[in-house]
């Protein structure tokens, strides 16, 4: 129940991204291209999804005292700022500005059997792995 | 409001409650870098959910080449760009610690500094990027 009620939420996910534009390299391009015929549309993606879950989390943290299919809730606790977060993030953005794609959109890209999508996700791999390599030194 | 506008904010509401769903759930951050990363080697020990939340994500993408195969979007950079964008975004979230859902959704939520220092410099390298790869291109 709880790998099913996993994948289906994965599926709401993905359907969220698909009507969202997030899919949509040209799209994503032309959001973040402030400089050049600035499309503002996808600014309401995070809109929507933030006020939702920003509502939806704090009323399951006022409720519930674990999650129903696990002991305890798992959220991040740090709060300071370093040169791995904001390099990380740097980089990151480089990669969604070139692309037009980040992991999510491009995994459901994947998944559309685009050929962009596929390449996107299997260089995205590689790159994860090769950080995982690095940080282990 | 111009229909791109409702969409954003229609499937921007739903990636929030998908989000909020995996967190009543599991007690999950729903960040897809990192739920992908989870599964990647080291790999950590809860590899089930992971897994069935990529296939609902990717089953999506499935679906949305059937049902409304525009809104996944063709690439509009050549494939070598496309794989360099994927290379540095898969690095670039492995290293900060997350991309647009965990860092952007999830974490501004929250209210997390780190969070909100990461979204700021992914936004700025991101546009920077668009609109350097828009003048090259």
């Amino acid at each position: 129940m709880s790998l099913v009620m996993a994948g289906v939420v994965g599926a709401l996910f993905g359907a969220g991204l698909l009507v969202s534009g997030m899919t949509q390299p040209a799209k994503v391009i032309g959001f973040l291209d402030v400089a050049g015929g600035w499309d503002p549309s996808l600014a309401f993606v995070m809109g929507g999804a933030v006020v939702v879950y920003g509502l939806a989390w704090r009323l399951v943290r006022a409720r519930r005292r674990e999650p129903w299919f696990d002991a305890a809730f798992h959220l991040p606790t740090r709060r300071d700022l370093d040169a791995r977060l904001l390099g990380g993030a740097a980089i990151f953005g480089v990669g969604w500005g070139l692309g037009g794609l980040c992991p999510g959109p491009g995994l459901v890209a994947a998944g559309g059997g685009a050929t962009t999508g596929l390449a996107f996700v299997a260089a995205m791999l590689v790159g994860l792995l090769a950080q995982r390599r690095f940080a282990r030194g | 409001m111009p229909t791109s506008w409702l969409l954003a904010l229609g499937g921007g509401a739903l990636i929030g409650a998908a989000s909020a769903l995996l967190f009543l759930t599991h007690g999950r951050i729903a960040g897809i870098s990192g739920v992908l990363g989870g599964l990647l080697p080291p790999a950590a020990p809860d590899r089930a959910w992971r897994l069935a939340f990529l296939v609902g994500l990717v089953a999506a993408g499935v679906a949305g080449a059937v049902v409304a195969p525009s809104a996944i979007g063709a690439s509009v950079r050549p494939l070598l760009a496309v794989v360099a964008a994927g290379l540095l975004v898969g690095f670039g979230t492995g290293l900060g610690s997350g991309c647009t859902s965990g860092h952007g959704v999830c974490g501004l939520s929250r209210g997390s500094p780190r969070s909100l220092a990461a979204v700021m410099t992914f936004m700025a390298t991101g546009a920077a990027t668009a609109f350097v790869a828009g003048v090259v291109s």
